[in-house]
């Protein structure tokens, strides 16, 4: 039974499939999101399949600015993603808000609302970045389960 | 048979054959990255995203989806055993199809839209296909004059000379069956997403790995239906299995996805005309 539970375990590592939720952002950091499945840095090689399904989806990739509106959208996914599960925020607003962490009907960053493991700046992120903290949650990953 | 042969044949198709067709999707995921001019996931990866999902948390929408996914293996594995014990080719193509109608049950228990679209547009595929795999077993009566699998393995000429448009319509239920382009409508295995994955919306977890290897079982059905054509010798089995492979994965790189009527339109109308003329030829012939 060892076997098994350290090939499940591995496994984990080398088949992570990644939800990627657009929670308002101005679009910027959802082309570099997706320019991550293209032939240039093909993420595909380490098992990474985009999928639309919450249910399932490993990774949460999550950009943009969470208002109130949003936000319950943006819970309602999560609590539909089986468990184990990791939640990256990708690019100044899922961080913080960014630009527009004032505004009225904004709540601010992805972590005022759901657990966020890792956490990826830039405005937009770039396409590296986003493979960076990708890995990083995997390890992560990991180490959690 | 004597009972050592069917041990074997018990072993190879409960083991074996699934192991060998993992294999074979990852060489298929591999080969479909380079034709895209990408490097393409490992050939164990399918092995690696069973495990993974076998290791989530078991979480649905009703008790329904876990039956079902269980009654689905349990029609795939059955056909196959039959198969490897070389039952009879009616009994086998209607206990693979009492399977796949479980899948749809399954995903039609439950209100979401995406899965109850995925449960309509899979039964369409089933009824695309299943008549075409009618026909390719009543040629294969008529070939051979009897619907038993050993009869096949008796002929001295491979079927395929017999039964050449046969090939092709069994052809056109494989592309269905693989859930590959233009025929990926139900639900797909590339990266695609949303609707097109619809039928496997609600199975989660180790339920959608239950499925998966449902799925691994009804391609080695498929497959196995095809090596028939070439009975004869080893050789020509793998290469003619391995070409017929790889024109699918051309074909699915090549085309894009249809809407159903369109699948329907064509599989019937190019499926049952060259049935007809191959059925014709070989009763009159």
């Amino acid at each position: 039974m060892n076997f098994i539970s350290n090939f499940i375990q591995s496994s984990r590592i080398k088949s992570p499939w990644v939800m990627h939720f657009d929670c308002g952002s101005c679009n910027g950091c959802d082309i570099e999101t997706l320019a991550v499945l293209t032939p240039v840095y093909d993420v595909e090689r380490f098992g990474i399949i985009n999928i639309g399904n919450p249910k399932h989806a490993d990774v949460l990739l999550v950009t943009g600015t969470v208002n109130h509106r949003n936000k319950k959208v943006l819970k309602n996914l999560y609590d539909q993603m089986p468990k184990p599960r990791a939640v990256i925020a990708i690019g100044a607003c899922g961080l913080t808000g960014g630009v527009m962490r004032e505004a009225p009907n904004v709540v601010g960053g992805v972590d005022k609302v759901i657990p966020v493991d890792v956490y990826v700046p830039g405005c937009p992120a770039k396409p590296e970045a986003i493979i960076d903290g990708v890995v990083k949650a995997l390890e992560l990953f990991a180490a959690k389960s | 048979m004597t009972s050592a042969q069917v041990f074997l044949a018990l072993i190879a198709g409960l083991f074996l054959a699934p192991l060998a067709v993992g294999v074979l999707t990852g060489v298929d995921r591999r080969v479909t990255a380079r034709l895209q001019s990408r490097i393409g996931p490992p050939i164990l990866q399918p092995f690696y995203d069973i495990a993974k999902l076998m290791g989530k948390e078991p979480m649905l929408a009703n008790h329904w989806l876990a039956f079902c996914s269980m009654l689905y293996l349990a029609g795939a594995v059955t056909s196959v055993v039959l198969f490897f014990l070389q039952a009879d080719l009616l009994l086998i193509f209607f206990v693979q199809a009492v399977g796949s109608v479980f899948l749809v049950i399954g995903a039609m228990t439950v209100p979401s839209p995406y899965s109850q679209i995925g449960a309509h547009r899979e039964l369409l595929q089933i009824i695309a296909y299943e008549p075409l795999l009618i026909l390719v077993i009543v040629g294969i009566f008529l070939a051979t004059g009897s619907f038993k699998i050993e009869a096949v393995y008796a002929m001295e000429q491979p079927l395929l000379f017999k039964l050449p448009l046969l090939f092709l319509v069994l052809g056109i239920a494989l592309t269905i069956k693989l859930r590959k382009s233009p025929f990926d409508i139900s639900a797909s295995h590339h990266a695609h997403q949303e609707i097109v994955r619809g039928v496997y919306t609600e199975y989660s977890g180790p339920y959608l790995a239950i499925v998966e290897i449902a799925h691994w079982f009804e391609i080695v059905l498929i497959l196995c239906l095809l090596s028939l054509f070439w009975s004869t010798s080893i050789v020509g089995l793998v290469l003619l299995l391995g070409i017929t492979y790889f024109v699918e994965i051309l074909v699915d790189n090549t085309t894009s996805r249809m809407t159903w009527r369109w699948m329907l339109g064509t599989a019937w109308i190019t499926g049952i005309t060259f049935s007809l003329i191959n059925l014709l030829w070989l009763y009159y012939g």
